[in-house]
C-alpha cells in the first residue's frame, strides 16, 4: 500500500479515472447549458420539466439513450461501424490526458502536448468518416464527406494558428506555454502589440470549424442530410459520438485557453495587489451568489423534492465558496476554477455562434477556409515572428 | 526481457499483422483502416527511441492528413468487386518469388552483417519519466545543419502543389461551354 | 546558440539554386498577374531565359573562384562547387535554355501552353543544380526528388492526350519506386558512417574489410536506384513510354538535363561513397552496361515511332556512358563527360525537329512521316542527317570524341572484349539512324495524305543551328571543350 500511494504513476492514473468518470456527466450538463442558453436567445424556457428547471434532464437523456434498441443497419460494415463511435470517444477523451486543468491537477505534462492534442484529433476525425461510411447509407456517407474536406481544409489554418501560439511561448509543453505568458506577464492573445489576436481569433473560428459546430456543421446539417454521418447511429453509440463531440469542444476550448488566455493563471497573473480580490473574492462572490440565486429559485418551487433540491445545490455552492475562502484550500483548487472559467465562457462563445450565425453553405465553407482562413493565418504566423524577433532582439 | 523491449516486439508485431492486413484485405476501406494500424505501430517505434516530435509529427501528417484523403478519394471513386478480385492474379507467384528472395537477402543480411552498423549514441541515458528537449533540438539542428535539406524540401512541395493544380484545374473554355 | 546559420558564402554557393527558385516562383506570378491574353503565353519564356542568363553570369563566377582558389563548399559541406558541378550545371543551363526556346511553339501547338510550364522547368533545373553540387546524401536525395517531381508533371502535361498521362503515371509510379530504393540504400550508407556527409561516409567505407555485407546491399540497392534514374537495363522499361508520351520538348530536356543529372549524381556517389569499393561495383556496372547497349541498341532497330527509336537510342547511350565509368580511368570519365556534352547538342537537334514536324497540325512522329521531307525542307534535313551522324559516331562529329574516349579507355584497361561488343553496336546503331536519314530522301508515291511539314518559329530555328553549329564545332575543334570537360573530371577524382 505504502508502494503503491508513493508510486510516480498514482496522480496521473487518479487524475485520469476522474476524468473519464465524470467527463461524461460534464458533457451531459454541456447540452443542458447549450439548450438552456438556446432557448435564452430564441426566448424559450428550454427543458423544465425532469427536476428543477430541467436540472436532471442530462440523466434522463442518458438513461434513454442507454435503453434504446441498438440497430446495426443492414448491409452496414459492422466492424467498422462498431469501431468508429469508440475511436472517437476515445481518441477525444485521450486528449485530456495532456491538457493543463490547474498546475495542480493534470495526468502529464510531456514535452509534445499539443502536438498529441493535435494528432489525438487528427485521428478522432477518422472516426466520423469511418462512422459514416461503414452505415451504408447515402446522407451518412455525403456526411462523412463533408467531414474529411472539413477536417483536412481547417486543420491547416488551427495548426498555424496554434504554431503561432507555440511560437510565443517557445514550449510545445502545454505547462510550459502556461508559464511562459506568466513570465511574460501577459496573456498569449494580446501579446506582440496585440497581434497574437490574429491567430487566437481564428483559431477560435477553426475550432468551431473542427468541432463541427455551427456555424460549420455541414457534416450532418439535418435540413439537409438528415443527420450526417451518425444518421443511422442509435442508442449508445449514438451516445459515444455525443460525448465524442462535447469532448472535442471542451479540448479544442482547452487548448485555446491555455494557447492564448493564460490556461489556470488568473487574470493580470503578474500584478500582485489584485491576488487576493481576484483569486479569493471573485470566486467567493461568485459562488455565493450562485447559492442565492438558488435559493430564490428554490422559493418558486412547488413540488417539495424540488425545493429540497434547490436548496441542496445552494448548499453545494456555499460550501464552494467558504473552500475558496480558506487560505490552505484556495492554491490547490483556485487554479482549475480559472482554467474551467476561462474554458467556460469560450463554450459559451460555441454556444452562442450556434444560436446566431446561419449554417454556411459547402463552396462558401471552401471558400472561408482556403481563400481566408489560410493565408491570414499565414499572414499572422509571419508578422508575430517578425514582431516577436524586434520585441525580444 | 526489459519493457523496452517488450513494447518493441509488441510495436514490431502490429506493424508486420496491419502490413499485411492491408496488402490482403479485398476491401479497400479496410485496407486504408489496417494502414492506420501500421501507422501507428511505426509512431509508437519512434516514441521507444524517444523521438516524440517524430512520431506526432508522424501520426498528425500520416493519419490526419494523408489516410484521411485516402478514404476521401476511396470514397469519391465507386471501387468495382470484381476488379478488385481479379487485379493481378497472374502476377502473384512472380510478385511472391521476388518477395522471398528480397526477405532471405535482407535476413542475410540482418543475420550475417547487421551488427555492423553504427549509430551515433546518445551521450546519457533518458531518466524515466524526464522531459528530454526532443522537439527543440529537432528545431535547431533543422535550421541549422539541416537548413539547406529542409528549404529545398519546401521548393519540392511547392513543385508537388504546382502540380497537382496543373493537373486537376479546370480549363476556363470548359467552364465557359 | 546564435552561429550564423546563413552566411554570404553559403549565398554565394547557392546563388544558382536560388536565382532558378526566384525566377520560378516569379513566373508563376507574373503569369497569373500580368499575361491575361492566351496568344501572350509564349511571353513566359523571356523570364525563363533571364533565369538562364542570371545562372550562366554565377556559374561563371563559380568557375572563376574555382579556378583561382581550388572547390570551395558551403552550408556545413552539404554543398560544393567545383569544377565537375560547374561543368554538370552548365550542361543544365544549355539543356534548359534549348527546351524554353523549342517550347513556346510546341506547347502552343497542342493547346497547353501555360506559365507553369516554364516554371516547373526552372525547379526541375534547381533540383538538378543541387545534384550535381550536393555532397551530402539528403540533400542530393531531395534535389533528385525536386527533379523527379516537376518531370512527372511536364511529362504529364498534355492532358487531352492519353499517351501523356499514361507516360506520366508510369514514370511517377517507377521513378517512386526508385527513389525508394535508394533511399533505402542511402539508409543504409547512414548506418554504416553515422554521417550523411559524403566525405565521411567515403572515409567509413574505407574502413570496412572486403565483403562487407551491409555495404554490398547499399552498394547494390543505390545502384538499382540510380539505374533507374538513367535508364539502364534492365530498369529501362520507363523511357521509351515516357519518351513518347511527354511532349516532345520535354523528352528532349528529360533524356538530355535528367540523364546528366542522374549521371552527376551517380559519378559523384560512386567516385566518392564507394571509391573503396570500386572492385565490387565495377564488374557490376560492367555488366549492366553491355546489357544495356544490348538492349538499347537492338530494340531501337524495330521501332517505328521516332521518338521511341530515340528514346532505345538515348538507352544505348546510357550505356556507353556508363563504360566510361566502368573503365574508371581519367580518361574514361573525361569520355563521360565530353560525351555528355555532345549528347546535349545532337540529341536536342534532333528533338527539336521532331517537334517541328506536324501534319495537317498533329504532332508527326513516326519515320514514315519523315518520307521526302528533304525535297520540302532540304536545309533542317541536312541538320538531321548531322545530327543522327553524330548519334551514330561519325567523325569528325561531336559525338564521334564521347565515344573515341570511351573505347580509348576501356582498351586502355584491357577490356577488349567489351571493346569489341561496343563497337559492333555502333554498327547497329547506324542502320537505324540511317534508317531516319533515308527516309527523308525517299519520294512519296503521290497519293496518300498530306505530307508532315516543319512548323518553326525564330526559337526553334535559332536553336537548330546552334545544336548543329556546336554538334561541328565540337567535333571539328574539340580541344577547348575537351580541356572543360578534363578540368571537371580532375575534380572528381580529386
Amino acid at each position: 500500500m505504502e508502494e503503491l500511494l508513493s508510486s510516480p504513476y498514482l496522480p496521473p492514473l487518479v487524475a485520469t479515472l476522474l476524468i473519464i468518470a465524470l467527463f461524461p456527466l460534464v458533457a451531459g450538463y454541456m447540452v443542458l447549458a447549450e439548450r438552456k442558453v438556446l432557448a435564452d436567445l430564441q426566448v424559450r424556457l428550454g427543458p423544465m420539466r425532469v427536476g428543477p428547471y430541467g436540472a436532471l434532464q442530462p440523466l434522463a437523456d442518458a438513461l434513454k439513450l442507454m435503453l434504446k434498441e441498438d440497430i446495426i443497419p443492414s448491409g452496414a460494415d459492422k466492424w467498422v461501424f462498431w469501431m468508429a463511435p469508440v475511436l472517437s470517444t476515445f481518441t477525444a477523451l485521450s486528449a485530456f490526458a495532456v491538457l493543463p486543468l490547474s498546475d495542480k491537477f493534470y495526468v502529464a505534462d510531456v514535452n509534445i502536448g499539443i502536438l498529441f492534442i493535435l494528432a489525438m484529433s487528427s485521428i478522432g476525425a477518422l472516426g466520423l468518416i469511418l462512422g459514416g461510411w461503414s452505415s451504408n447509407s447515402k446522407y451518412s456517407l455525403m456526411g462523412s464527406l463533408r467531414a474529411a474536406a472539413q477536417m483536412v481544409s481547417y486543420e491547416v489554418p488551427l495548426g498555424f494558428a496554434t504554431v503561432t501560439g507555440i511560437m510565443c511561448a517557445g514550449t510545445l509543453s502545454m505547462q510550459g506555454i502556461i508559464q511562459a505568458q506568466y513570465e511574460r506577464g501577459v496573456w498569449g492573445a494580446f501579446d506582440n502589440y496585440l497581434l497574437m489576436l490574429i491567430p487566437t481569433v481564428l483559431f477560435i473560428i477553426a475550432g468551431t470549424a473542427e468541432t463541427n459546430r455551427a456555424p460549420f456543421d455541414l457534416p450532418e446539417a439535418e435540413s439537409e442530410i438528415v443527420a450526417g454521418f451518425h444518421t443511422e447511429y442509435s442508442g449508445f453509440r449514438f451516445a459515444l459520438y455525443f460525448l465524442a463531440e462535447y469532448a472535442a469542444i471542451f479540448v479544442i476550448s482547452g487548448i485555446c485557453v491555455t494557447l492564448f488566455f493564460g490556461g489556470w493563471l488568473r487574470p493580470f497573473p503578474n500584478v500582485g495587489f489584485l491576488e487576493t480580490p481576484l483569486n479569493v473574492g471573485l470566486p467567493v462572490v461568485l459562488f455565493a451568489a450562485i447559492a442565492l440565486a438558488c435559493i430564490k429559485g428554490a422559493t418558486r418551487q412547488i413540488i417539495t423534492g424540488f425545493k429540497l433540491g434547490m436548496f441542496g445545490l445552494a448548499g453545494a455552492a456555499l460550501l464552494l465558496a467558504a473552500l475558496f475562502a480558506v487560505p490552505v484550500i484556495n492554491p490547490l483548487i483556485v487554479g482549475l476554477f480559472w482554467f474551467l472559467a476561462k474554458v467556460a465562457v469560450l463554450v459559451y462563445m460555441f454556444i452562442w455562434y450556434r444560436g446566431t450565425f446561419p449554417r454556411f453553405r459547402y463552396d462558401q465553407l471552401m471558400d472561408v477556409g482556403w481563400k481566408w482562413l489560410i493565408p491570414m493565418s499565414l499572414g499572422g504566423l509571419i508578422v508575430n515572428s517578425i514582431a516577436q524577433m524586434l520585441a525580444r532582439s | 526481457m526489459s519493457i523496452d523491449s517488450i513494447l518493441f516486439y509488441l510495436f514490431a508485431v502490429i506493424i508486420l499483422g496491419s502490413a499485411i492486413m492491408t496488402i490482403t484485405r479485398r476491401n479497400v476501406v479496410h485496407s486504408a483502416i489496417w494502414l492506420i494500424g501500421a501507422l501507428v505501430g511505426v509512431a509508437g517505434l519512434y516514441l521507444l527511441q524517444g523521438a516524440e516530435f517524430l512520431a506526432g509529427v508522424q501520426i498528425i501528417v500520416y493519419i490526419g492528413g494523408i489516410t484521411v484523403l485516402f478514404l476521401f478519394v476511396i470514397m469519391l471513386v465507386p471501387v468495382r468487386e470484381e476488379a478488385l478480385t481479379h487485379r493481378f492474379s497472374s502476377q502473384k507467384w512472380i510478385a511472391v518469388f521476388c518477395s522471398v528472395v528480397v526477405l532471405v537477402i535482407l535476413m542475410a543480411f540482418v543475420v550475417h552483417g547487421g551488427g555492423s552498423l553504427e549509430f551515433p549514441t546518445r551521450e546519457a541515458p533518458l531518466e524515466p519519466g524526464s522531459l528530454t528537449k526532443n522537439s527543440e533540438e529537432v528545431g535547431y539542428v533543422l535550421f541549422s545543419e539541416y537548413l539547406l535539406p529542409f528549404e529545398l524540401a519546401s521548393i519540392l512541395l511547392l513543385v508537388a502543389i504546382i502540380g497537382a493544380v496543373v493537373m486537376s484545374k479546370t480549363r476556363k473554355s470548359e467552364t465557359e461551354s | 546558440m546564435d552561429a550564423i546559420l546563413f552566411s554570404a558564402a553559403d549565398f554565394h554557393v547557392l546563388k544558382p539554386v536560388i536565382l532558378l527558385c526566384l525566377f520560378g516562383c516569379g513566373i508563376l506570378i507574373t503569369d497569373a498577374f500580368l499575361i491575361r491574353n492566351r496568344a501572350d503565353r509564349w511571353k513566359n519564356a523571356i523570364p525563363a531565359l533571364a533565369a538562364q542568363v542570371a545562372v550562366a553570369a554565377s556559374l561563371v563566377q563559380h568557375l572563376g573562384d574555382v579556378r583561382s582558389g581550388g572547390a570551395f563548399s558551403g552550408l556545413n559541406g552539404s554543398m560544393q562547387v567545383d569544377g565537375f558541378a560547374v561543368f554538370f550545371n552548365w550542361l543544365f543551363v544549355l539543356a534548359a535554355s534549348l527546351a524554353i526556346v523549342i517550347s513556346a511553339r510546341y506547347m502552343g501547338a497542342e493547346g497547353e501552353h501555360r506559365g507553369e510550364f516554364y516554371a516547373l522547368l526552372l525547379f526541375a533545373q534547381a533540383g538538378m543544380s543541387v545534384m550535381a553540387a550536393g555532397y551530402d546524401l539528403v540533400v542530393l536525395f531531395i534535389g533528385l526528388e525536386t527533379m523527379a517531381l516537376s518531370f512527372y508533371v511536364l511529362v504529364g502535361f498534355l492532358r487531352d492526350t492519353r499517351r501523356s498521362n499514361e507516360a506520366a503515371l508510369k514514370y511517377l509510379i517507377l521513378g517512386a519506386f526508385s527513389s525508394g530504393l535508394l533511399a533505402y540504400g542511402f539508409s543504409i550508407l547512414y548506418g554504416i558512417s553515422g554521417s550523411t556527409n559524403l566525405g565521411e561516409i567515403a572515409k567509413a567505407v574505407a574502413a570496412r574489410s572486403e565483403g562487407d555485407l551491409a555495404l554490398f546491399l547499399a552498394l547494390i540497392t543505390c545502384s538499382v536506384g540510380l539505374l533507374f534514374k538513367i535508364a539502364a537495363a534492365p530498369f529501362h522499361m520507363w523511357a521509351p513510354d515516357v519518351y513518347e508520351g511527354a511532349p516532345t520538348p520535354v523528352t528532349a530536356y528529360v533524356s538530355v538535363a535528367s540523364k546528366a543529372a542522374s549521371f552527376a549524381l551517380m559519378l559523384r556517389i560512386f567516385l566518392t561513397a564507394f571509391e573503396s569499393a570500386a572492385e565490387a561495383w565495377m564488374p557490376l556496372l560492367g555488366a549492366i552496361a553491355l546489357v544495356t547497349m544490348t538492349i538499347g541498341n537492338f530494340a531501337a532497330v524495330t521501332q517505328t515511332n521516332v521518338k521511341r527509336m530515340l528514346a532505345y537510342s538515348s538507352i544505348a547511350h546510357a550505356g556507353y556512358i556508363l563504360l566510361g565509368l566502368v573503365a574508371g580511368n581519367e580518361t574514361g570519365l573525361r569520355g563521360v563527360a565530353v560525351y555528355l556534352l555532345a549528347y546535349v547538342f545532337m540529341n536536342y537537334g534532333a528533338f527539336a525537329l521532331v517537334a517541328a514536324l506536324r501534319r495537317e497540325g498533329e504532332a508527326a512522329e513516326d519515320i514514315d512521316d519523315f518520307n521526302g521531307l528533304y525535297h520540302r525542307a532540304p536545309g533542317y534535313t541536312i541538320l538531321l542527317a548531322i545530327f543522327m551522324l553524330s548519334l551514330t559516331g561519325i567523325p569528325p562529329l561531336a559525338g564521334f570524341y564521347g565515344k573515341y574516349f570511351i573505347f580509348l579507355a576501356i582498351l586502355r584497361e584491357g577490356y577488349y572484349l567489351v571493346a569489341v561488343f561496343a563497337a559492333i553496336y555502333v554498327a547497329v546503331s547506324a542502320f537505324y539512324y540511317f534508317r531516319l536519314i533515308r527516309a527523308c530522301w525517299l519520294l512519296e508515291e503521290g497519293e496518300q495524305q498530306k505530307p508532315a511539314q516543319l512548323d518553326m518559329n525564330f526559337g526553334t530555328r535559332a536553336a537548330l543551328v546552334a545544336c548543329a553549329l556546336l554538334t561541328l564545332l565540337i567535333g571539328i575543334y574539340p580541344q577547348p571543350f575537351i580541356d572543360l570537360a578534363g578540368e571537371s573530371v580532375l575534380a572528381a577524382l580529386r
